[in-house]
């Protein structure tokens, strides 16, 4: 089969196209969707849930609008997959961990309402680190998703399921989920795009939360005009998010192959040179150039406070996690474990034996770590110094964009790393993100996509652009210009180096 | 086990000591749905069918803020002579516990939305004033029924079953400063407070305030230094004392409890305590110890709450009269004694009293139909008098047919059996049951004239200037006429026809 036959090889936006001109349908695209993740899931282990009849029944449905002539999104009909951190009512939600397997949820999260009124077939749920808590997946009750790039690597995280739906054209969108990273990162390493809006930009209502003031929703694809037309269609203000922006904000698809000349691109001291692998530091200058020749400014600037972002992040993503996963003791639902020599036990060990049991031991060491922040005589050490910093981070990008409009840096210090590699050390893997956790602690926008192979390993690496708050459009704007200048020079889209991956025929779930 | 030093009477103790208390008062608001989300507050229904994702804390579901709860928060701090925080947030309060759905409970920490202010009680005729902290919103819990055990309590159960149907319903707790130089008064001052704030709230509309119910519950705070001394003893924290009796009661125990232990020299144990309404005593519960951390930070699924000076205005003017200056006025306008306006207020009749006045009726008629015949009943049928099921208007109804001579004092209570038995208006029972007083002078003429000369004797006495006497006379009549006659008729009947 020529890739040009082949619907899983598309953009969304093509696909779109060929739905909308009528040349496919997408009962016919979503089951080569299916088709294709039947075929390679099983090595790669993107998904942990497949929705095969319901995905179906929803492009027919959306087949029969398309039919009877109703207006429809122009997303319609292609099919989609979402995180498994989303609440998706009547398919199973289990955030990657013991505790929620078998969790059912009654309702659906906002953004995969907005999904479903639009027509997009919902695929699967995507494998991730257990309550997103990790950057390579590894910590998924469930094992591991592996990098389509190379098996024997981790694809990021924690949503490194749905960077790898998408890379390995299991899906050609996907909904992840970023708190420090988790949408950008899995991008970087698996060469594809990743989004994470402004703070309040999409809505967090049925987001199983992490941290709550740190979280957001965002497009995982494969094209920068693919990211912008799921940014429009998930994004906007929803009234049963309290931290949901109530503003309009001008769809981002307008910012799209804009002129480049007199845009003042930053670029972060802080967030590049030592620490960063140089096959990863040599794409990204070449970027600059790229940028440049664009008619792009290039401008030095320095935030000093971001050498503490990582630091400030693992004390109030902690704190806010000791307590929204507080809620996980058995009680309404998922994991229930009686203690075990108990005749008659208590509540209260009932819940001590579940969360011993239903935990796995990131998200353990996080909740000590939250708990022990938050206590009194330490708040104000940990948890009061860390949002000063917070604070001081917030204030050194307010200035940086008082003289810049955009602010890029390497997505991730480095390539995808082999399995393993920093399970044992957690401050090694926490150090993946180092690059994308300021835009999370001030609540910008941060778009990562693909600039190259590095030369040490032959794996993708990415640049991430940072815009001001509710200033989404400039990360497109600048995302869909270099995109086009790199794709010029390597002659069509970086995934197409990608080695093909073996069918595991059989082994798919 | 330590053997506990004996109580010392509760006067004995104040020659003693001086107590301070401090009473926090936790008061569930009646708006329609919940503080963060749509669902019913109404009391009573089916366990868990007033629930949902946020209020059952499934995971991914978000809190979003009910203005009408913070508006009532609003006017109660206003109610309270408090300062209205201009910007202020919500906070977690995280422990663990089964009735409490997410684990924590979104309440406010140290950005209360109002602060600083005083209210001024009655205590006697004499003007308290209790200085109030603060007053802060935050969600009630589900509740537990413990199944098994002998008195519904953990102890002995073989299982629980929970109902989340109060998780989730507004609350505003009300907390006081230390509440210094009651003296021997500190138990009628604290159960003066909780009853004017029970009348506060009420006027204010926010709450039912059903203490059995628990729409409003108390815990009482109490510690006792020794007269002439400044710093405070160790407290003790009584929980859920829920009636007005109830708060005077376990203060009174405490200290004579606080006061034999100190007489003993023994010291005061920082705790949490009981109260038992069958024995009007309180026992130890949970040692409060520094371990107890509760690990507040502010609330990040919810953003902060301002309250412009311009809607604090606005709420400011919605305020109904001060319940002392209202008390003032309307004692004055019904020119009733100190007395008898403090048995109004203790019957929780006020309101009562003061729409059937609007309605028509004089003020003494309504007090007396209000304080003796329905509280009367409200008592036998074990309700509270505003519960019974006649409105202001039927007794002011019931009244003016008695002022037009229509039916007489015994009648109408005939005519309240009906109204209240859910017979239809005033006017629909006294026709129904007929009670309608014999007015046709020819029928009560000729009563007149058999009672006459029935009572030969009697008839002679009133001829002879006895026209007390005219009693028996009366009696006889309204006898015949099965008690539907105007007596002040009959007497006028007797007189012209022996005179
Ligand atoms: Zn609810």
């Amino acid at each position: 089969m020529s890739s040009e036959d082949d619907l899983t090889r598309l953009s969304a936006t093509e696909l779109a196209e060929r739905l909308a001109a009528g040349d496919t349908t997408s009962v016919q695209a979503t089951q080569a969707h299916l088709d294709r993740i039947a075929d390679v899931d099983g090595n790669v282990h993107a998904f942990l849930h497949v929705d095969v009849d319901g995905a179906l029944e929803q492009a027919d449905a959306v087949d029969r609008r398309r039919a009877d002539g109703e207006l429809l999104h122009p997303l319609a009909g292609v099919p989609i997959a979402v995180k498994d951190l989303l609440a998706t009512k009547g398919m199973p939600t289990t955030c990657g961990s013991r505790m929620l397997e078998g969790w059912i949820p009654p309702y659906d999260a906002t953004v995969v309402e907005r999904l479903r009124a639009a027509g997009l077939p919902i695929l699967g749920k995507t494998n991730m680190d257990e309550f997103a808590m990790g950057s390579s997946t590894e910590h998924s009750a469930y094992g591991p998703t592996r990098n389509p790039w190379d098996l024997g690597r981790i694809p990021g995280g924690s949503g490194g399921g749905s960077a790898a739906a998408v890379a390995a054209y299991e899906a050609p969108l996907a909904i992840g989920t970023d708190t420090g990273g988790s949408i950008r990162q899995p991008g970087a390493v698996t060469g594809t795009v990743g989004v994470k809006p402004t703070y309040g930009g999409v809505s967090r209502y049925g987001l199983v939360a992490l941290a709550s003031s740190l979280d957001q929703a965002g497009p995982v694809t494969r094209t920068v005009r693919d990211a912008a037309l799921l940014h429009d269609l998930i994004g906007g203000h929803d009234p049963r998010d309290s931290t949901s922006i109530d503003a309009p904000v001008p769809p981002v698809l307008d910012a799209l192959d804009g002129d480049l000349t007199g845009l003042r691109v930053g670029v972060v001291t802080e967030l590049g040179g030592e620490g960063y692998q140089p096959g990863v530091r040599a794409r990204f200058e070449e970027s600059l150039e790229l940028l440049t020749k664009a008619g792009a400014e290039i401008v030095e600037v320095s935030c000093p406070s971001f050498t503490k972002a990582l630091a400030a992040y693992y004390l109030i993503l902690p704190s806010e996690a000791s307590s929204n996963l507080a809620r996980f003791d058995a009680m309404r639902f998922g994991l229930r474990v009686g203690p075990e020599g108990v005749d008659a036990p208590s509540a209260e060990q009932v819940m001590a034996a579940t969360r011993a049991a239903g935990f796995g031991s990131e998200v353990k060491r996080r909740i000590i770590l939250g708990t022990y922040a938050l206590s009194s005589g330490y708040y104000d050490a940990y948890y009061g110094s860390a949002q000063k910093v917070r604070t001081l981070i917030s204030r050194e990008f307010d200035a940086a964009f008082g003289r810049t409009d955009v602010l890029v840096s390497p997505t991730t210090p480095t390539t995808a790393f082999e399995f393993g590699a920093k399970l044992d050390d957690p401050l090694a893997m926490y150090l993946n993100d180092v690059a994308t956790i300021p835009a999370n602690l001030a609540g910008v926008p941060g778009l990562s996509l693909p600039i190259g192979l590095a030369d040490e390993d032959g794996l993708p690496s990415g640049l991430q652009v940072l815009a001001p708050a509710m200033a989404d459009d400039r990360l497109y704007r600048v995302g869909s210009v270099l995109e086009r200048l790199l794709e010029e020079q390597w002659g069509g889209p970086l995934l197409g180096r990608a080695p093909e991956l073996a069918s595991s025929t059989g082994v798919g779930r | 086990m330590t053997t506990l030093p004996g109580l010392v009477g509760f006067d004995e103790a104040l020659e003693t000591f001086d107590p301070v208390m401090g009473l926090e008062v936790h008061v569930e608001l009646d708006t329609a749905t919940k503080m963060f989300c749509g669902c019913p507050t109404g009391f009573g229904a089916e366990p868990n069918t007033q629930v949902c994702p946020v209020c059952l804390g499934l995971p991914g579901a978000l809190p979003v803020v009910n203005g009408a709860a913070v508006q009532s928060a609003i006017r109660i701090g206003l109610a309270l002579n408090c300062s209205i925080a201009p910007w202020c947030r919500f906070a977690r309060k995280n422990y663990f516990y089964p009735d409490m759905p997410k684990n924590f409970q979104t309440s406010q920490y140290d950005e209360p939305i109002a602060y600083d202010g005083f209210t001024e009680v009655d205590v006697d005729g004499d003007v308290f004033r209790v200085e109030i902290e603060r007053a802060h919103m935050e969600e009630d819990t589900g509740k537990s029924l413990h199944v098994g055990g002998a008195t519904g309590r953990i102890h002995g159960a073989v299982h629980s079953l929970l109902d989340y149907n109060r998780a989730g319903v507004p609350l505003i707790e009300i907390v006081t400063k230390p509440i210094e130089g009651a003296g021997a008064r500190a138990a009628q001052v604290a159960r003066a407070y909780v009853a004017h704030l029970r009348e506060l709230l009420l006027s204010l509309g926010v709450s039912d305030v059903r203490m059995e119910q628990g729409s409003m519950r108390c815990d009482v705070n109490l510690s006792l230094r020794p007269v002439g001394q400044q710093t405070f003893g160790t407290r003790t924290e009584t929980k859920n004392v829920n009636s007005l009796r109830s708060v005077e009661r376990a203060i009174r125990f405490e200290v004579s409890r606080q006061a034999g232990v100190l007489g003993a020299g023994a010291a005061i144990v920082q705790e949490t305590r009981h109260f038992h309404e069958d024995t009007g005593e309180t026992t130890a519960g949970r040692v409060k110890t520094d371990a107890e951390d509760y690990r507040y930070f502010p609330e990040p699924d919810l953003t902060p709450i301002e309250a412009t000076a311009d809607w604090v205005e606005e709420l400011r003017a919605t305020l109904p009269e001060a319940p002392r200056v209202r008390r003032a006025r309307l004692q004055q306008a019904w020119g009733a004694s100190d007395l008898e306006m403090r048995d109004i207020v203790g019957a929780g009749a006020l309101i009562l009293v003061e729409q059937t006045v609007a309605a028509g009726s004089s003020p003494q008629a309504a007090r007396k139909w209000w304080l003796s015949e329905l509280t009367r009943r409200a008592n036998e049928t074990g309700v509270d008098v505003s519960e019974l099921a006649i409105t202001p208007a039927d007794v002011a109804g019931i009244q003016a047919m008695v002022d037009a001579g229509r039916i007489n004092d015994k009648l109408a209570r005939g005519v309240f059996d009906g109204v209240l038995a859910g017979e239809g208006t005033p006017q629909e029972v006294v026709a129904a049951r007929g009670l309608e007083v014999v007015s046709d002078d020819a029928a009560l003429g000729a009563a007149v004239d058999r009672a006459i000369a029935a009572s030969p004797d009697v008839a002679d006495k009133i001829r002879a200037g006895k026209v007390a006497a005219a009693g028996a006379l009366i009696g006889a009549v309204m006898k015949e006429m099965r008690g539907q006659a105007d007596a002040g008729r009959v007497r006028e009947l007797i007189l012209s026809r022996l005179t």
